[in-house]
């Protein structure tokens, strides 16, 4: 590590050496890359960014799997360094509301197998002495968290990337430039000179987005104030030793936290107002009275937390030897949607962003990183921070800013799985919002675009349908947030007559040229040399047969083939098929996206309606299910497919954006005989894909569990070669460790009282309320929860390993604190409703 | 005309006053006359030196001090004689320049940047309801009457602020170690006497006495020498090579967070923004890296003295001397140094 | 006893300094506001010596509104009353600022509320003139000192150190007096939780304060600018054990041998 002279070149650069960018250039070396220079703009250990300043405690229980995943990876990582004190810490609830959240932690603490359980008052007052208990009602303890030390952490991840590898660091060395050549990166140019590479990390955190954008890319992300004071000398602390002598305690309802660290408490907040910076305003290292990330404390924003610290901890607080020692506005990352911004940029090859991470997941993203950079692909699912997700709808300034506003006040709080985003809406919408607006639509978002949940026009359809809806309502608020029984209304009408369902918010794009099909061939599973017009679903994996995506193919001529998939993902899709892209340049890549509206046109009465006003002969017989081709509605032209996620007879309707208001009225005076409904995605993404048995990205595919696993082997092993091929026919003949299976609940207020309906990550036990890890040391959870009107029952799908996947085995599930008895009803992917297609196919 | 104060030990000029001297005689230029005043007084200072405000050996041995400033190029020197300016008094310092001022009516009066050239000159300021630029660091003469364009420092000198001085007597301080003293061309020095009239009430305030340094057991925030080790030390034993250094140098010892947070040094220690803000003449850092909140807790110390084994650590930004190696075998071999030294 | 210690609102700034456009004043866009290190110490004296001797702390500023901000601090940090001397924020010379702090100071004599000891920072932060605290005492006709590192407080005499080579001067002054304090007189206590809480709910006394342009003026900033060679790197005086002799050399210029 001897300060070398600046190299001209280097196989890989690194730009920041936080702990992010410590962790990829020790991941990177351990994974065989020679020649790495890690650089940064300030001094070591500390340059100055966020890291510098962390409160540098872990709790690891998210609900979010992925996050709590990574943040256990992290805690082993950061142990192996002898960076770790495991101190415990403990989440404590001043509210009924919040004593819930925490029974919901233990549940995501037992889903995600992390340890965790709910502490009385009393027990709490044991493990934290000087808490004030009138004011606390519970807490959640969590053994396994504690407080690591970043900078060393980074000292050490340096010193063995040296002994693994040719590491040159360069501190106090800016960047001035990227450059880029032909898409892609070519160097870096700094104030010591310019560094050659084909491969450079932005792991710059705050600072991101302008070295990102030196390279004319954008990384969606700003600075924002996280108020951090230390009070010390506390007398009480001065009879124990080390870095930490108490659990850390988080004070859930004031978005706060209280830690120890040596003598001094260090109370920090989340719930001051929203200060967001602009990433020029920054100050210099030779500006900053204290560092650039750790601008002076506003004190007026911090006066309700200083209030709040008081009361729960005034034993300490009170100490009349204690002061505010330090009080900074922390600069830290914020995201649109507070997850980080992870993997290649899909605009500039060989470069790669790692931003926006905690100091307690940073060393699994460093490693996760490596491994895609040098695999091909991360071991672990990283689909949620995938650097690409806002690519195109979400990278503006002024949405960013927005959407971090919005977040910053999410955070540490409870925040239901169903919430919506309000700020920068709407913002992408297509030719039918209008109508949709009109018609009482509440619209959710997805990837920017506005899409029905559902129509409160359908209000009506709740007593026609009452004994099918009856069963399935929620009494309790937190089940029926962001939902309403007239889902479950449109669902049954669309199962009886015919609904019209708008903006499912695809990511569209065609493959074009002469390598066209030799190239889908290899991104898909399933076989794409079919016949014009023939539409194919198949999984896409990666080299390891993992999910990478799964959606629609349709072979739109002899050279063309038409991507279908989900409007979320998209970003990341797209950047997968770009990346593959045969270099000869045989395969142009055109997206379709904001060219394209959808209308699906689902029901019995399907294709009365369309037959009345399509030019062509829409018969089953001229036009089977599973293809597509170009109609003419009205006076609109249509690209149709005949196809339905919902299990029904129809099609869904492609047209020109601008056409799109008059198709959907075409449509609806043309259904009016039939009383066609519009219909939300409540039916389409939840109620009618659950009762199909449909796998949804994210949910139920994801890295983690092969095809095999997931049911989706229909298609077999191909011919043709096709990324993943290997593993994938390795996986289909293998015994699966788990399989995914539909399950039902039995009851769903066995303790009596108000009837509770399950709505996903919870875990699944045993019948004596035991977990469930397969053989692979996986956890068995509720994937997807939902209710299915037409099979009477509410569904939840999960994976099961072999002893308790078997149809009819009786299970339990937990849900805020309560266990409910459920069925195995279905292993693998047959339909509950409608097993044999027969709607689709009629 | 302009007018020097000049700060003695026993005749014998301090360097600070020769350095606003060399500035003085720059502004005298013009019409070549360069008066210094000096001070007559019997303190009895331990010793001569920094900070400026030396201690006074005895009165001025006028024929050798006029022999030293004629070499600076003064051609006037005033000693102040008076039976109660045995010791230094900052009202009676003030009003005797002050007196002179008004007899002299110099263009300019030049002190050094001292405590006592300070508190002299604001006392004259004050008198003379005359504006005073201080610590400059150099100044360019107008036409006689014009006023003087200057440069002086501010903010700890992170800035130089390019100013306009505009007075009938304008009233300057030369900040220590800015310019350097250069002797020039023998002048023919006349030296006089001057008697200032001044009553009790400038003598309310007087040095009483003059003490000895007795640091032991001065608190670390009050150290004027602190030695400070960081995770590099490596134990608590360690701290001993630490402790022998600061006892020779009459210091204390100081530690940064992770040493303390490692139990190798009580929190009372720890040097740093959660700890001790120190102010001391010098910081001996040793294997202490720099981080930010560290750093901010030893500002306030006039020179840092970094021991670390990285030459990229953030100390050495930060510090004004480093030594690159292992404290445990440099603090040692230091301490050694000082004691042959001494 | 009543003391007062007289504070200046000043950017917290770090090793550069952000300048305006017209060089003329400090960037503060994204900056903090405090006082210097040695008005720190002079609230802390203030407040110790009450503690010791009884009375109350009175902290004075003469800035705009925004300077509450530095006062509460100081009642935070156990000052007892406070006072800002409002202006519109521009920069007052040391002599008017001087003879608006005599003229507050003379007005609190007259209604009975007296200060019997006057501390002040050696010099503040930002333009370093080294001379309020004396023009306040020349304007009030009291004794001063200045640079003082000790400070007691006996039967109405204030004992007062200055550091100088090898030991330190002493001097002796009855009350009321003006001292000037320089850094390291003391260690100033932090700010408690509760107190930063009850600082914000003190009322200020405000005081429209007369402003004299004239006398004492004629300091005029044409503009600022940073050092050519501004800080960097320090001086390598050499490695391993080998550099102790340079070491010596250097301590010994130091003068701390």
């Amino acid at each position: 590590m001897s300060p070398d002279e600046f190299p001209s070149s280097a196989e890989t650069v690194v730009v920041g050496a936080g702990i992010v960018g410590n962790s990829v250039a020790y991941h990177l070396a351990e994974l065989g890359r020679e020649d790495i220079l890690l650089l940064d703009k300030g001094p070591l250990p500390d340059p100055g960014g966020s890291t510098g300043h962390a409160s540098n405690f872990i709790m690891p229980v998210d609900h979010s799997k992925e996050m709590t995943h990574l943040t256990q990876e992290s805690v082993r990582q950061y142990a192996d360094m002898d960076t770790f004190t495991n101190s415990g810490g403990i989440e404590v609830a001043r509210s009924d509301a919040q004593m819930a959240e925490l029974e919901r932690r233990v549940q995501s603490a037992t889903a995600w197998d992390e340890p965790g359980e709910l502490l009385t008052v009393e027990e709490v007052e044991e493990f934290v002495p000087y808490i004030e208990t009138d004011v606390i009602k519970g807490g959640f303890y969590s053994p396994g968290g504690g407080v690591c030390d970043p900078l060393r952490a980074g000292e050490v991840m340096r010193a063995r990337a040296d002994a693994e590898a040719d590491l040159t660091i360069s501190a106090n060395t800016e960047v001035l430039d990227l450059h880029v050549e032909s898409g892609e990166i070519r160097a870096v140019e700094t104030d010591r000179g310019t560094c050659r590479s084909d491969e450079v990390v932005v792991a710059a955190g705050i600072w991101s987005p302008k070295i990102a954008s030196m390279a004319g890319v954008e990384v969606p992300l700003t600075p924002a104030v996280h108020q951090l004071i230390s009070v010390g000398p506390i007398e009480y602390f001065e009879g124990f030793e080390g870095e930490i002598s108490h659990p850390v305690v988080r004070d859930m309802d004031t978005r706060m936290y209280e830690r120890p660290s040596g003598n001094d408490l260090e109370v920090g907040s989340y719930q001051h107002r929203p200060i967001l910076w602009d990433v020029e305003d920054i100050m210099s290292i030779d500006e900053a009275p204290l560092s650039p990330t750790q601008p002076p404390l506003t004190q007026e924003a911090f006066m309700k937390s200083n209030e709040d610290a008081l009361e729960l901890m005034p034993e300490l607080l009170d100490d009349p030897d204690a002061g505010i020692r330090y009080e900074i506005d922390g600069l830290l990352s914020v995201t649109p949607d507070g997850m980080p911004l992870v993997g290649p940029f899909q605009d500039v090859d060989g470069l790669w962003s790692c931003a926006a991470i905690w100091i307690k997941e940073a060393p699994a993203f460093g490693k996760h990183l490596a491994e895609w950079m040098v695999e091909g692909r991360p071991e672990t699912d990283l689909h949620g921070a995938n650097v690409n997700r806002f690519y195109e709808y979400g990278t503006s300034r002024e949405f960013v800013k927005n959407r971090a506003h919005e977040g910053y006040q999410k955070i540490y709080g409870i925040v239901h799985p169903a919430e919506q985003w309000q700020s920068s809406r709407p913002l992408r919408t297509t030719g039918f919002h209008h109508q949709q607006e009109e018609l009482g639509a509440r619209f959710f978002e997805a990837a920017g675009w506005e899409r029905a949940q559902w129509f409160e026009s359908n209000e009506d359809l709740l007593d026609r349908y009452a004994e099918g809806i009856e069963p399935f309502e929620r009494p309790h608020e937190w089940d029926s947030r962001w939902w309403s029984p007239i889902v479950l209304g449109e669902h049954l009408h669309m199962r009886e007559k015919v609904a019209m369902v708008g903006d499912m918010g695809f990511t569209v794009f065609d493959l074009v040229g002469p390598g066209a099909t030799e190239y889908a061939e290899k991104m898909a599973v399933g076989r794409m040399d079919v016949d014009v017009g023939k539409s194919v679903y198949t999984p896409i994996l990666d080299e390891n047969a993992g999910f990478r995506s799964d959606l629609s193919i349709v072979r739109t001529g002899e050279n063309s083939y038409r991507v279908i998939t989900g409007g979320g993902m998209g970003g990341a899709d797209k950047q997968w098929f770009k990346q593959h892209l045969p270099v000869d340049g045989s395969v142009q890549l055109v997206d379709q996206t904001s060219a394209l509206c959808t209308l699906g046109v689902w029901g019995p009465d399907a294709r009365n309606v369309l037959e009345s006003v399509a030019e062509e002969d829409v018969s089953h017989e001229a036009f089977p299910p599973y293809t597509a081709r170009e109609i003419t509605v009205g006076e609109v032209d249509a690209w149709a497919l005949r196809i339905s996620y919902v299990g029904e007879r129809g099609w869904e309707l492609y047209a020109p954006m601008e056409k799109g208001g008059r198709l959907w009225n075409t449509i609806e005076e043309a259904g009016a005989e039939y009383d066609i409904r519009p219909v939300g995605m409540g039916v389409y993404g939840t109620t009618g894909r659950m009762e199909k048995g449909y796998r949804l990205y994210g949910h139920e595919l994801e890295l983690d569990y092969t095809p095999a696993e997931a049911g989706l082997t229909f298609h077999g092993v191909k011919e043709a070669d096709f990324i993943g091929k290997e593993a994938y026919a390795e996986a289909i003949e293998e015994e699966n460790a788990a399989t995914l299976c539909t399950l039902s609940v039995d009851d769903h207020a066995p303790e009596g009282g108000e009837r509770r309906f399950m709505l996903g990550n919870e875990p699944i036990l045993t019948p004596a309320g035991e977990p469930i890890d397969d053989a692979k040391g996986r956890r068995s959870y509720v994937t997807s929860a939902g209710t299915g009107p037409s099979v009477g029952a509410h569904l939840l799908m999960g994976y099961l390993p072999p002893k308790y996947a078997e149809e009819g085995q009786q299970l339990q599930v937990e849900y805020f604190g309560q266990r409910y008895p459920v069925t195995v009803e279905i292993v693998g992917s047959r339909p509950a409703f409608d097993p044999e297609n027969e709607r689709i196919r009629s | 005309m302009v007018l020097a104060l000049v700060e003695h030990d026993g005749g014998v000029p301090a360097e600070a006053s020769l350095e606003s001297l060399t500035l003085a005689r720059g502004l005298a230029a013009e019409d070549g006359e360069l008066a210094a005043v000096a001070f007559d007084t019997d303190g009895s200072g331990p010793g001569e030196g920094g900070g400026g405000s030396s201690g006074e050996g005895g009165p001025a041995d006028g024929d050798g001090l006029a022999d030293d400033l004629a070499a600076y190029g003064v051609t006037e020197l005033d000693r102040v004689t008076h039976d109660r300016l045995d010791r230094y008094a900052p009202e009676a310092w003030a009003a005797s320049v002050s007196q002179l001022v008004d007899e002299l009516a110099p263009e300019a009066v030049v002190a050094p940047g001292t405590d006592r050239g300070h508190e002299v000159l604001a006392g004259v300021a004050a008198r003379q309801s005359l504006p005073l630029a201080a610590n400059c660091v150099a100044v360019a003469p107008g036409e006689p009457g014009e006023p003087y364009e200057l440069e002086r420092q501010r903010w700890g000198g992170s800035l130089i602020e390019h100013a306009r001085l505009d007075a009938g007597t304008k009233l300057l301080t030369v900040s220590p170690h800015e310019v350097a003293a250069e002797p020039t061309e023998r002048a023919d020095v006349t030296v006089r006497s001057f008697a200032p009239s001044l009553d009790d009430s400038q003598f309310r305030v007087r040095v009483s006495r003059v003490e000895e340094s007795d640091e032991e057991g001065v608190p670390l925030g009050e150290a004027r020498v602190v030695v400070g080790g960081g995770r590099g030390v490596g134990s608590a034993e360690d701290y001993a090579i630490l402790e022998e250094l600061a006892d020779l140098l009459e210091g204390t010892v100081g530690a940064s967070r992770a040493a303390v947070n490692e139990g190798w040094r009580p929190h009372d220690d720890q040097v740093g923004l959660t700890g001790t803000k120190i102010a001391p003449d010098l910081y001996v850092a040793c294997g202490i890296s720099g981080a930010v909140q560290h750093m901010v807790g030893c500002k306030g110390a006039k020179n840092i003295l970094a021991i670390n084994t990285d030459p990229e650590a953030a100390i050495i930004q930060k510090a004004e001397y480093a030594v690159i190696g292992d404290l445990h075998e440099v603090v040692p071999a230091i301490t050694e140094a000082v004691r042959e030294a001494e | 006893m009543e003391t007062l210690a007289c504070v200046k609102r000043v950017p917290d700034t770090g090793a550069s300094i952000p300048l305006t456009d017209d060089e003329r004043g400090i960037d503060t866009s994204t900056l903090g506001f405090t006082v210097s290190p040695h008005e720190e110490c002079a609230v802390e004296e203030a407040v110790q010596q009450v503690e010791a001797h009884g009375g109350a702390t009175t902290v004075l500023t003469l800035g705009p509104e925004v300077a509450t901000e530095q006062l509460q601090t100081a009642v935070a940090r156990e000052a007892d009353k406070a006072v800002l001397l409002e202006t519109d924020g521009s920069e007052w010379h040391p002599a008017a600022t001087a003879k608006a702090i005599a003229a507050a100071v003379r007005a609190k004599s007259e209604d009975g509320a007296g200060f019997d000891l006057l501390l002040f920072g050696n010099e503040a932060a930002d333009t370093e003139d080294h001379q309020v605290a004396v023009r306040v005492a020349h304007e009030l006709d009291l004794p001063y000192v200045t640079a003082i590192k000790e400070l007691d407080i006996e039967n109405g005499t204030a004992v007062a150190r200055r550091e100088v080579s090898g030991g330190s001067e002493v001097y002796e002054l009855d009350l009321p007096a003006v001292v000037a304090v320089k850094e390291g007189i003391n260690s100033p206590r932090y700010p408690s939780m509760r107190s930063r809480m009850q600082a914000k709910k003190q009322p200020i006394e405000r005081i429209e304060p007369e402003r004299s342009d004239g006398d004492g003026g004629g300091l005029e900033t044409i503009r600022l600018e940073a050092p050519a060679a501004g800080g960097g790197e320090a001086e390598i005086l050499g490695e391993g054990p080998a550099a102790a002799p340079r070491v010596v050399d250097v301590l010994d210029d130091m003068g701390v041998l």
